[in-house]
């Protein structure tokens, strides 16, 4: 089938043989992002998180058809070296990766928590960032979802007074 | 004969040759280091430190200096999380006088000849790089020197260098300048090193050299790997534990969309495709039969895994054994399997020609993945170029690379490159895993109330028994699995009597090496049993452990941390506010670890509010990255002893994925870790696992002061709990 989503702001015209192939698939070997990672297969890690209409979502399980005309960011339009998202920059800071692998998606279900809600608790994070890490980065993740949530509101502020 | 077991840098090895790269100079260099890798495990087991080995007389590229004065560094040994590339970098800029940017750290292809012929793991990479790298690094920039100070005409001792630049009498030159265009290298006899107080990175919390990377998703782990016109494999596994290929009926697959190729082999039947998921279909249309043996169950495990069964090995004795009629407590503990469960899956891309194979690949074990491919191709070693990449994850996991072997095979049989990777439930059923264990532990307190005896006897499925890695003629030789006994010895060696016993039980699935090894079943067992005769004696149980502590150097190490971490957390045995504290230490490959855990019961589960950790590794080359590592340390080996166990069902290994695979999560993880490190000792010791000790003991004690029960089973559980 012919399917148009747009990813990371730029639009995407793909033909796709079974079109329920799951999300991941199609970023990473036919658009080759391969950011977004692949750990189970059936949703229960978060590896694969990136955003949907700016939802996380767990892109492994997630058909491509239901994609369709929507807007897909990936780790990769998060934000970048020149222009870091603000839970980019947090993680940064806060020196939170170590082998690595499964910290895009959590930055991902980071920057969508907070785009709902932009101060969370240590509750807020218990409850919504429920992505695995093996290495055990949790300790630092979370001072730096709350210095991302800092980073963020700061940049708000900047942005409003510039208006 | 003289000794072979000193390091020395060969001049005759030191060459120097062009055109590797597109761009610069390279510089090759190569350290030898004769050791019998029989020695170095010995010297494991002992907790000294293994040294970085090579066995190969070939060249090794180390250093190349590019035109762009950036030294690319190859790095024998792979990057898994635990800030190795970051450490070496440091090292290597502090001798070469460069700032950490103009060091790029990379993994060495095997090509290179730069291939460990161990492995990355055992907490080795930092230690046993210190001496070697620096010195290496000395003589690149010594001979960098020299050359400069010819094309200058100047004395080489009026020149001196600084971020890559070297100067003298108002002339100056980059590195890369001073090696373009040199055929002939004169090597230095003997690298002076520089005074440890004149090191600018070396000690410095440096961030990692891998962090922007990380952080946007630059595509560089095993899984990322991709080649032109790459094709997917898919290799169908039985499900039964024992199960043995007997024959495939492979008719359903064949016409399949998308299928190229079916691969029968004697061991394996693999499919290629043209996606992924074509492979993955018809791997499942494919119909084998097994040979089987007996469906297994959890409790048949349990009952193999029991001390008394196999034959048993004295590890470790003191003085005289129990007497039949001696009093003495008892208290057995045990460990379930364990998964490895990091994220990255295995993964391999292999590309594989009449007379050559790339593979790229995540491996802890370059040379080994060499062999092996090299084997089963026909291929001689030098012919099979190992690429490495990033681990998403190694965890010992990576330690065994028959998959590589796998994908190897079927790029052969379709002349493609042929990427292949495990399900995730493969990885559950077909990891290599933390074997259970039972320990019986005996103690006898004198009138004083401290031990006047002490007896640890233990059984565990293997770890180093049988593994390619480690000469099997060496765990013969000692009687007992080199990797199980970690953290066996009893380490209250003023104790009068005491005594360690290893029992070998070989279960019929695989069981291997899991980060740090026997240490955190044993530590667990051990350091909950001293718990309780602290209690039983009505003594402090850091008190209680200090008393009994010897006077070597690593024991006053052990009671210096265990010192540190008890005034730091201001650890106290009163409940205060429904929290109480539970401590514990081990020493593990010559580095010393304590951790307080604070700890209460919340809804009827045991939750880790806080945890202090005191190590002493030693020179810390990067303090951020040792705390890191503390920290993960804590939080995995939480997830380990609160959550993680694996079951046996009707023959099969069960859960096959995460969250029935219960794991630590966030909200699990403590809201705080202290580190206090000490360094006492000049150089570098082991990071990567010591922490993983004491933390399941910290916890068992805290709930044994919260409720009274004394937890002897991994995953803790309390009796109260669902």
């Amino acid at each position: 089938m012919k399917i148009s989503i747009t990813v990371n702001g730029v639009v995407k015209a793909l033909e796709i043989a079974d079109e329920n192939t799951p999300l991941l698939w199609v970023i990473r070997d036919t658009l080759n992002l391969k950011g977004t990672k692949f750990g189970c297969g059936k949703a229960a890690c978060g590896a694969c998180t990136l955003h949907v209409d700016g939802e996380a979502v767990r892109s492994c399980s997630y058909p491509v058809k239901f994609a369709e005309g929507k807007e897909v960011t990936t780790i990769e339009g998060l934000g970048d070296r020149e222009n870091p998202h603000p839970v980019q920059q947090a993680w940064i800071d806060e020196i939170v990766p170590q082998c690595g692998y499964c910290q895009p998606g959590f930055m991902m279900a980071t920057a969508a928590l907070l785009n709902k809600v932009p101060t969370p608790t240590d509750e807020d994070i218990d409850k919504n960032i429920i992505n695995v890490c093996r290495c055990g980065t949790y300790y630092r993740m979370r001072k730096a979802i709350h210095k991302a949530a800092e980073l963020q509101a700061d940049k708000v502020m900047n942005e409003s007074k510039t208006l | 004969m003289a000794d072979k077991s000193k390091k020395k840098v060969s001049r005759r090895k030191f060459l120097v040759r062009g055109g590797l790269g597109t761009i610069g100079v390279v510089a090759i260099g190569a350290y030898i280091f004769r050791n019998p890798i029989r020695r170095q495990i010995l010297g494991m087991v002992n907790s000294l430190e293994a040294p970085y080995t090579d066995n190969t007389d070939k060249p090794m590229v180390w250093f190349e200096v590019t035109s762009d004065n950036t030294i690319l560094l190859h790095s024998p040994k792979m990057e898994m999380g635990q800030g190795t590339f970051t450490g070496i970098a440091q090292m290597a800029a502090d001798e070469l006088s460069v700032t950490m940017n103009q060091i790029k750290v990379v993994h060495a292809a095997s090509s290179t000849g730069n291939v460990d012929s161990f492995a990355t793991g055992g907490s080795t990479s930092i230690s046993g790089l210190w001496k070697p790298l620096r010195e290496l690094a000395a003589m690149l920039r010594v001979m960098l020197l020299k050359e400069a100070a010819l094309k200058l005409n100047i004395g080489v001792d009026e020149l001196s260098v600084a971020d890559g630049i070297i100067s003298g009498n108002g002339k100056t030159l980059t590195y890369a300048q001073a090696a373009e265009g040199v055929e002939q290298w004169e090597v230095p006899d003997a690298p002076v090193l520089k005074d440890i107080k004149d090191y600018k990175y070396i000690g410095q919390p440096i961030a990692r050299v891998d962090l922007e990377a990380k952080v946007y998703g630059d595509p560089i782990f095993g899984m990322d790997a991709d080649m032109p016109g790459m094709l997917y494999g898919a290799v169908v596994r039985p499900t039964k534990i024992g199960a043995t290929f007997v024959s495939a009926d492979t008719s359903g697959a064949e016409s399949m969309p998308g299928v190229i190729k079916i691969i029968v082999e004697d061991d394996f039947v693999g499919v290629v495709a043209n996606s992924m998921i074509a492979a993955e279909h018809a791997k499942n249309a494919i119909k084998v039969t097994w040979n089987s043996i007996e469906d297994l169950d959890t409790t048949a495990i349990t009952e193999m895994m029991t001390v008394g069964n196999g034959n048993s090995t004295i590890i470790q004795q003191n003085g005289a054994a129990f007497d039949e009629d001696d009093e003495f407590a008892t208290l057995e503990f045990r460990s379930p399997i364990g998964a490895h469960a990091q994220i990255e899956p295995n993964g391999v891309v292999a590309s594989v020609e009449a007379d050559n194979a790339i593979i790229k690949i995540s491996t802890q074990v370059v040379s080994l993945t060499r062999k092996e491919v090299a084997k089963r191709l026909g291929l001689d070693t030098e012919q099979v170029n190992i690429v490495p990449t990033y681990l998403g994850g190694g965890f010992g996991r990576r330690l065994h690379t028959p998959h590589a072997v796998q994908a190897a095979v079927m790029s052969k049989a379709v002349g493609k490159p042929v990427k292949y990777f495990f399900s995730r439930k493969e990885e559950f059923q077909h990891d290599m895993f933390r074997p259970p264990t039972h320990h019986i532990i005996k103690g006898k307190l004198n009138a004083e109330g401290y031990l006047d005896g002490l007896e640890h006897q233990f059984v565990s499925g293997d770890v180093a028994t049988d593994s390619a890695l480690v000469p099997n003629v060496l765990t013969n030789f000692l009687g007992a699995d080199v990797g199980a006994i970690r953290g066996g010895f009893i380490q209250y060696t003023d104790i009068p009597n005491f005594k360690s016993v290893y029992w070998h039980v070989e279960l019929p699935f695989a069981t291997s090496w899991w980060r740090s090894l026997g240490l955190l079943a044993n530590t667990f067992a051990m350091e909950s049993f001293i718990d309780e005769m602290a209690l039983k004696a009505n003594k402090n149980a850091v008190d209680f452990r200090l008393r009994q502590i010897g006077e070597q150097d690593i024991d006053v190490r052990l009671k210096n941390v265990i010192k540190a971490a008890a005034e730091k957390a201001k650890y106290s045995e009163e409940v205060v506010d429904g929290r109480a504290m539970g401590f514990a230490a081990s020493i593990d490959a010559n580095t010393p670890c304590a951790q307080v855990a604070e700890v209460s019961i919340v809804d009827n589960e045991i939750k880790v509010h806080k945890v202090t950790v005191a190590m002493d590794p030693g020179l810390a080359v990067n303090p951020d990255q040792i705390r890191a590592q503390c920290e993960g340390c804590v939080i995995m080996g939480m997830s380990a002893v609160l959550y993680e166990q694996m079951f046996v069902e009707n023959g099969e290994l069960t859960p096959t994925i995460y969250g029935p695979y219960q794991m630590a999560l966030m909200k699990n993880a403590p809201k705080e870790i202290d580190v206090i490190l000490l360094q006492g000792k000049d150089t570098p010791g082991a990071v990567g696992e010591p922490p993983l000790g004491p933390i399941g003991a910290a916890i068992a004690n805290a709930v044994r002061r919260l409720t009274g029960e004394r937890l002897t089973q991994l995953p803790l559980k309390l009796s109260t709990e669902s």
